[in-house]
């Protein structure tokens, strides 16, 4: 192999360590006996001990989980639903490429808009509903508001991924199903799930970490009983960062880092011989 | 299928078009059961399209396909009794060897034992038993075309049709691939069609080769046939190397050339046209005589089985109605023990029945 230049390397070693030392420190710190400030005072489990004893915290974590697992569960159907029915529609070369565009635009929204637009949009909704039912609290700020609204940014995502990887399968395996005599869902059920299955999992594992760090769309339509995780460190940290945060913020990155390493496992390149 | 009435294979007025692009025009050609057909021709001329048609992966414009009688057209792909070897094979990545061969058994719900008795039999066959529990990204590109066929054969097929199996092996695998599927086809006795843009393999495998060209059947023959006789100089020159000659009709069985007049053996249908030889049947000789022309070895190389000569003709007579072009050649090719020297004169004998007449 060709010997890069030693500055690559180096460049390379300052860059990561610029991504990873704040992690790191927090992560440090979450052990640290130490109330107040960031000199070393010995390793302690107790701040993660205090945090499950927070009931704040234990109430938040909950909501966090509840949203997560439902939008994850709603957002990975309906996105794979998604791309393939643009997979199958006969669309021309245009419709395909607008079609393209709409499914990619929201990962690129920037979350404060569309956190507004929901706000705006869940108003009309209230406005509506109560025209109908007044009594009706469907649309009032919690947790149904916080699935939904972390279902339209996930969508989008699980969509891009799973249309992704069913380009990749290509025409060829859908006919050379069919003309080994699978009928339309033989061919789907046989051929395609089985080989889509990493991109849904992937797709799914990707909706679940946005959900479950989501911060701006959460804080504008979440109601007081509905905080999230990621809402209440915000508002803690307003009053001073505790080492409680801190072991708050280690489990969430850990937890975040497990779903990106299953999906980096997922999508390995598959051992070839030649 | 009661298989009383032989399984002949019929395509009748077959038209396609992609848009404005009309890639098939009126294509009629009957198959009859167990024969070994080359779709033969560049690529663009129709022949991947109308495979494609008859396993019903497109639908045509206009035309019939039948299969021992019975109309084709309507049935979707997964319902025709016709199986493909795919250009890059399309194995199921996600399935075992044994599990890709058995899939088209599965669709049809055959017993399981039975299934296991076919797919062990078709590996042995193709030669590949000791693989059936890879996937198929563990296989060498050979031993994948190996697994596609079986999968396709596997299923009995009326017609099994190949579209290019072997363009992605080397020229050795190639030919042993070449050899092991015209033994396939003989043991099974099954009519395969094989589209190919090689003719060195079609020449290989085929009892019967049709010339594609711009959607249209140019020439429909044997092997010997289509090389030794071809009717065109599109497939004069597509079918190895030949001499292409312009000449014009001085009377039944003459023709004058920028080379001087020629006997031919059959009657050109026009007046002014083109006459064609193999430089494998141009002999060379050293007296004058009938269809001798003379000329001076301008080069030659040497390609371990025969010579190639390029021979300058000095004739071009005034009885010549066609100007001389400047130093018109000649390629011929002589056995590697006939030795000739750059600079000598010779006679170039063009035997009246090899100089090929050929239509417009």
């Amino acid at each position: 192999m060709k010997r890069l230049p030693r500055g690559v390397g180096v460049l390379a070693i300052v860059s990561i360590a610029v991504l990873y030392l704040p992690l790191v420190a927090v992560m440090a710190l979450s052990f640290n006996a130490t109330r107040h400030g960031q000199s070393w005072g010995g390793f302690t489990w107790s701040w993660y001990a205090k945090l499950f004893n927070n009931e704040a915290v234990l109430n938040a974590a909950t909501n966090s989980a509840i949203v997560a697992v439902t939008s994850t569960s709603l957002a990975t159907v309906i996105g794979t639903l998604l791309a393939i029915g643009l997979r199958r529609l006969p669309l021309g070369r245009w419709g395909r490429t607008s079609a393209d565009v709409i499914i990619n635009l929201p990962t690129v929204t920037p979350d404060i808009l569309l956190a507004a637009a929901l706000v705006v949009a869940y108003g009309i909704f209230r406005s509506v509903v109560a025209h109908f039912s007044p009594e009706s609290k469907f649309f009032d700020p919690g947790l149904t508001t916080l699935i939904i609204g972390h279902v339209t940014f996930q969508v989008s995502f699980v969509a891009v991924v799973v249309g992704a990887r069913l380009k990749a399968i290509g025409n060829e395996q859908f006919e050379a199903a069919r003309d080994l005599f699978a009928s339309t869902w033989g061919v789907w059920r046989r051929i395609i799930l089985p080989q889509l299955a990493p991109g849904i999992v992937g797709g799914a594992l990707l909706a679940f970490t946005l959900s479950l760090d989501d911060f701006v769309v959460s804080f504008f339509i979440s109601g007081p009983s509905s905080t999230t995780l990621p809402v209440l460190i915000y508002a803690s940290v307003k009053r001073g960062v505790t080492p409680e945060i801190h072991a708050l913020s280690t489990l969430i990155v850990a937890l975040t880092m497990i779903a990106i390493l299953s999906i980096a496992i997922l999508n390995r390149p598959r051992m070839t011989k030649e | 299928m009661n298989a009383v009435q032989p399984l002949d294979l019929a395509v009748v007025g077959i038209a396609k078009s992609f848009g404005a692009v009309q890639v098939l025009h009126d294509i009629t050609v009957t198959i009859p059961d167990g024969q070994f057909v080359t779709l033969l021709g560049p690529s663009g001329c129709g022949k991947t399209t109308l495979l494609r048609i008859i396993a019903g992966f497109e639908t045509p414009d206009h035309g019939t396909v039948t299969l021992g009688g019975q109309n084709l057209l309507p049935l979707p792909a997964h319902k025709r009794p016709v199986n493909t070897v795919f250009q890059s094979y399309a194995l199921f990545p996600h399935l075992r060897v044994k599990d890709n061969v058995a899939f088209g058994l599965r669709s049809r719900r055959l017993p399981e034992a039975e299934v296991h008795r076919k797919v062990s039999d078709i590996l042995e066959v193709v030669r590949i038993g000791q693989l059936a529990d890879r996937y198929p990204q563990e296989l060498s590109g050979g031993q994948r075309q190996r697994v596609a066929l079986a999968r396709a054969l596997v299923n009995e097929p009326e017609v099994l049709l190949l579209d290019e199996p072997m363009s992605a092996l080397d020229a050795r695998l190639r030919h042993e691939v070449q050899v092991e599927l015209k033994r396939i086809q003989r043991q099974y006795n099954t009519t395969f069609v094989l589209v190919t843009h090689d003719q060195d393999e079609a020449i290989a495998v085929s009892d019967r080769i049709l010339i594609m060209n711009q959607g249209r059947i140019e020439q429909d023959g044997t092997a010997e046939e289509v090389y030794e006789r071809p009717v065109s100089r599109f497939v004069a020159e597509f079918m190895g190397s030949a001499n292409i000659i312009p000449a014009k009709r001085l009377a039944d069985h003459r023709v004058a050339t920028a080379f001087g007049e020629l006997a031919v053996a059959t009657i050109p249908a026009w007046t002014s046209g083109t006459v064609a030889i193999r430089p494998e049947d141009i002999e060379v000789r050293h007296v004058a005589g009938p269809n001798h022309l003379p000329g001076i070895i301008s080069d030659r190389l040497f390609r371990g089985d025969h010579w190639d000569l390029i021979v300058e003709i000095t004739a071009g007579s005034g009885t010549s109605t066609i100007a001389a072009v400047s130093a018109p050649t000649l390629r011929v090719s002589t056995e590697p023990d006939q030795v000739n020297r750059v600079g000598e004169a010779v006679f170039l004998e063009l035997p009246n029945d090899d100089l090929l007449v050929l239509r417009d």
